[in-house]
């Protein structure tokens, strides 16, 4: 840690040199937000520019830039938040909303922060040149290479949108515990969705990927036409999907993106918030076996280039990679700065939020499976009959009873340990504390998906990555419309 | 229902956000462009969460922003910033200009012809200042007493996630270069319970309800809402699994608007032109059982989903959708509406940024005359879907398949609850599958249906 006074140069100082902001401000400001008391208080300072492009039709039909500023002011007394936030940064509002968010207190004035403490500088996402301020040539001619390669990929591909977009985000945060952080924080992505078509048939496909990287990486990694074949491929393939089976039955997931399934029956639940109100089928589990003992399940914000990957949290403090099951028993939560005060657990860094308009929460940041033992052809072999599922849409989870369900958009049948039929996109149902405790095979095949997830909690919007090796679960039901099943009945 | 008289360059009360957009619009052709639109959207928010009786959360703010579409000829871009300086303007407008360069010539770009311009006159009730009047502990006191009622209804209500009282106006300026102009001003307030209940064995569910209302006095008391979350909630304890079966399916009113909103995206002028829908091409014909029709209506008076003008500033409407089964009209922009050679409908959905997209007005299913307790004592083995979980909504395919729990039904009525299963078919077969549309229509949106049961679908299970 360095002490700011002694190492003005360290500073990034974007906030400071962009809107005249000086130290002595953010004392007043923070001075103001504790002016009615409160535990603690913090300032988020948010510069957001973006821009985004869209090739549909083969026409470059819509290209947007725009900036987004502010300042969010929160102030923390007890398990009391109060928030205001002020897309004007002069002094004036400011302290305008200092004063709003210091009403969730009543007491005397704390005393003012003596010296703020800059956060140990990391990079995680070393961009010469952020995405941002690249020419917006070189990103036009990545959708219309985009374009071109899904269509070139087979006659029947016959809708293609392709789309890129990055940001950076500047922000600066600091708290009344002398909290100081600043960090520059770039995000990238394209995606490519077809439509392929035949007489009387039609059928989806959708691939996209990033991460916090500059333009260069859609030129050398991760090319428009890598995401435009994936695109395309998906599309022709559930042509001749299907219909998938419903009920229960044994389920294998792909590596990669499937690790949604993760993300929704387990990461949620472990949120700290959910835990500190016992609202989480998780509470109080911590010690106890809630997967096979072949899982263990990290969340890590420290990964170079990802998407879920951050320096700091919104809350100014570092990110770290935290066990959250090991060998099958819960090992912890993920934290913020309100629910590891009021738990007495540490932080995790795991504070985020969407923008300065929003109060930070527990979130995740890249949450994956650690690589098993199991080859993943002998998994499929020792199916004898069940899906096999390796691209997904999304899901969700109610974390309070830990039903999940997450939506399949490529999945095969297993028929005697063969891969057989794509299926068309099936729902698969289940609940978060028992689920991974049917996992009975953990591939060698950890992958992290490509780098386009965003999770939603509270109407909060943040990036996130997600990764699993292949897995077999060995119950699961899956929500199909095949209508002949022994187990069925109808009326 | 208002009047739908149309008048152009309405002058009503001039404001500062009125000239800046205008102001915007002028720089915009200044610098070139053939054509500009401005959107100017400001708003204020209070929120409060109580959880446990104690305050959690108080959250007050305003906000304000601006965008920008220009047009070369017709090539087209658009910015958007919250910097209101005149250096921050003017980069915006520059950015637009520049940017507007890169872009593709699509013959079907453009604002809309100036004759279609207009908004609705008349006293549209959709603002209504009562929303802050509550002085503070009064707010907070409303999320209190949501909560509390919804924990002293049962005993096993035994945590919470809170009661919330939210109110938030917001202003909207549109002006473009064929002279348009027009804002509009709404305000919203609610209050919602979302109470946990435990059994014996330390199971958990949790579920809501709120009220909503455009003015304070027509909301709820907070006591009706926490009483009603407390019995959503505990109808839940004890939910068990379903078998894999093909049965009756009754969704609630909280549900079956979903099912209002993949026909919204089948009818979506966006996903028509480019047969990325299942509806594609099907105008004129039948795509849904005789007993189902379906409105779109942005006038009504202090709807949800009413406006004076559209996104684009082209007067909002009532459109049938669909008629007794038959497929009348697709909801449309200006863009789509050329594409598929139709006009628009005044569905423009304009954001800060982009092109603009496709939004519902006051969207609705038409009631049926039987309650829903007659539809529910109809069934004699079936299942009462009271929440969906996840997508699983394919809309190029029709295919549908998604996670649910809810009540059995056993002999007419509930038996026990349901949860972990999934309800899967097909939009197209499901339409025409309707077989009963209940009489318990209620806005709590802008998009609405009553109670409907649904034949066909398979539930997967155990």
């Amino acid at each position: 840690m360095n002490n700011l006074d002694k190492h003005p140069s360290d500073r990034q100082r974007f906030f400071f040199e962009h809107y005249g902001l000086t130290e002595h401000d953010l004392e007043r400001y923070l001075s103001a937000a504790l002016s009615a008391g409160g535990d603690y208080a913090d300032l988020y300072f948010e510069y957001l520019s973006s821009t985004s492009l869209m090739v549909d039709e083969s026409m470059v039909k819509s290209a947007s830039q725009g900036i987004s500023a502010g300042c969010g002011v929160r102030v923390v007394s007890g398990e009391r938040t109060g928030y205001a936030y002020t897309d004007d940064l002069s002094s004036e509002r400011i302290l305008h909303a200092a004063r709003t968010a210091a009403l969730i207190a009543s007491a005397p004035a704390k005393a003012t922060v003596a010296g703020f403490q800059k956060a140990a500088a990391r990079s995680l996402y070393p961009v010469t040149l952020p995405s941002v301020d690249a020419e917006i040539s070189a990103k036009v001619e990545l959708v219309m290479r985009a374009d071109k390669a899904a269509r070139a990929y087979d006659v029947r591909i016959q809708e293609v949108r392709a789309s890129y977009g990055d940001e950076l985000r500047n922000i600066l945060v600091v708290g009344s515990d002398g909290t100081f952080a600043e960090d520059s924080q770039p995000l990238a992505r394209m995606n490519v969705s077809c439509i392929a078509k035949t007489e009387g048939n039609s059928a989806r496909g959708s691939s996209g990927g990033g991460g916090r990287v500059a333009l260069d990486f859609f030129f050398g990694e991760k090319t428009p036409e890598y995401f435009a074949k994936e695109s395309a491929r998906q599309a022709i393939l559930q042509l001749d999907a299907r219909e998938a089976p419903a009920g229960e039955m044994e389920v294998v997931l792909g590596p990669g993106w499937p690790g949604v399934l993760l993300h929704e029956a387990v990461g949620h639940g472990l949120e700290a918030d959910f835990n500190r109100k016992k609202t989480s089928a998780f509470a109080g589990l911590v010690g106890k076996r809630v997967a096979s003992e072949k899982c263990t399940v990290v969340d890590n914000g420290t990964m170079p280039w990802r998407r879920g990957s951050l320096n700091v949290d919104d809350e100014g403090e570092p990110t770290q990679e935290t066990v959250l099951i090991e060998n099958g028993i819960l090992k912890g939560y993920l934290s913020d700065k309100l629910s590891s005060r009021l738990m007495g657990i540490s932080d995790t860094g795991n504070g985020r939020r969407e923008s300065y308009e929003h109060i930070p929460m527990p979130r995740m940041t890249n949450t994956y499976m650690l690589a098993g033992q199991d080859d993943p052809g002998d998994i499929i072999r020792s199916v004898k009959r069940g899906i096999y599922a390796v691209n997904f849409g999304g899901g969700q989870v109610d974390i309070t009873n830990g039903k999940f369900v997450f939506s399949a958009s490529e999945a095969y049948m297993i028929e005697d340990g063969q891969i057989t039929a794509p299926i068309k996109g099936a729902t698969l149902i289940g609940n978060g504390p028992d689920v991974l405790t049917r996992v009975s095979m953990v591939g060698n095949d950890l992958k992290l998906d490509e780098g386009v997830g965003t999770c939603g909690k509270d109407g909060q919007a943040v990036p996130v990555g997600v990764g699993i090796p292949t897995l077999k679960i060995d119950r699961l039901t899956v929500g199909g419309t095949a209508r002949k099943d022994p187990g069925g009945f109808m009326q | 229902m208002s009047s739908t008289q149309v008048e152009t360059g309405n002058p009503k009360v001039t404001t500062d956000l009125r000239e800046i957009a205008q102001d915007i619009v002028r720089r915009a052709m200044a610098g070139g462009a053939t054509a500009a639109e401005c959107v100017v959207r400001e708003g204020d928010e209070f929120s409060t969460l109580v959880r446990l009786g104690q305050v959690e959360t108080l959250k007050e703010s305003g906000s304000k922003s601006i965008g920008v579409r220009v047009f070369f000829g017709q090539r087209a871009a658009s910015t958007y910033s919250s910097d209101f300086s005149r250096a921050g303007l003017d980069r915006m407008v520059q950015s637009a200009l520049t940017l507007a360069k890169i872009t593709s010539e699509d013959p079907f770009g453009g604002i809309p012809a100036a004759e279609q311009l207009g908004q609705l006159s008349g006293n549209l009730d959709l603002y209504h200042e009562d929303v802050y009047s509550l002085p503070g502990p009064d707010r907070i006191d409303y999320a209190r007493r949501a909560e509390k009622a919804a924990l002293d209804f049962d005993p096993r209500i035994k945590n919470s996630e809170g009661g919330s009282f939210d109110a938030a106006t917001g202003h909207k300026v549109l002006a473009n270069s064929h002279g348009f102009v027009g804002e509009y001003r709404r305000s919203y307030c609610s209050v919602a319970a979302v109470p946990i209940a435990q059994t014996e064995t330390g199971a958990m569910q949790r579920d809501y309800w709120y009220s909503v209302a455009r003015t304070l006095s027509k909301l709820d008391a907070p006591e009706k809402v926490g009483k009603i979350a407390a019995e959503r909630t505990l109808r839940r304890l004890g939910a068990r699994k379903a078998k894999t079966a093909q049965v009756p399916i009754i969704f609630d009113p909280m549900v079956s608007t979903s099912i209002l909103e993949h026909i919204f995206e089948g009818v979506n002028g966006d996903s028509v032109y480019r047969g990325a829908s299942f509806l594609a091409g099907k105008l004129g014909q039948k795509i849904a059982g005789d007993n189902v029709t379906i409105i779109d209506d942005g006038t009504i008076v202090g709807g949800f989903g009413t406006s004076p003008f559209d996104g684009e500033g082209v007067p909002t409407r009532r459109t049938v959708v669909i008629e007794n089964g038959v497929l009348k009209s697709y909801l449309l922009n200006t863009y789509t509406a050329k594409k598929l050679k139709l006009q628009t409908t005044g569905n423009a959905a304009r954001g800060l940024a982009g092109t603009p997209g496709i939004g519902p007005g006051n969207y609705f299913l038409q009631p049926g005359t039987k309650t829903a307790k007659e539809v529910i004592s109809g069934v004699k083995e079936g299942l009462y879907v009271t929440e969906f979980l996840g997508q699983g909504v394919n809309l190029v395919t029709g295919d549908y398949s998604r996670g649910a729990s809810g009540m059995w039904i056993s002999g007419g009525e509930f038996a026990y609850p349901v949860e972990e299963i999934t309800v899967a078919g097909n939009l197209k077969e499901l339409f025409f599958n309707i077989s009963e549309i209940a009489n318990d229509l209620e806005f709590r949106g802008s998009v609405a249906a009553p109670t409907i049961r649904v034949d066909g679908l398979t539930v997967g299970g155990e």
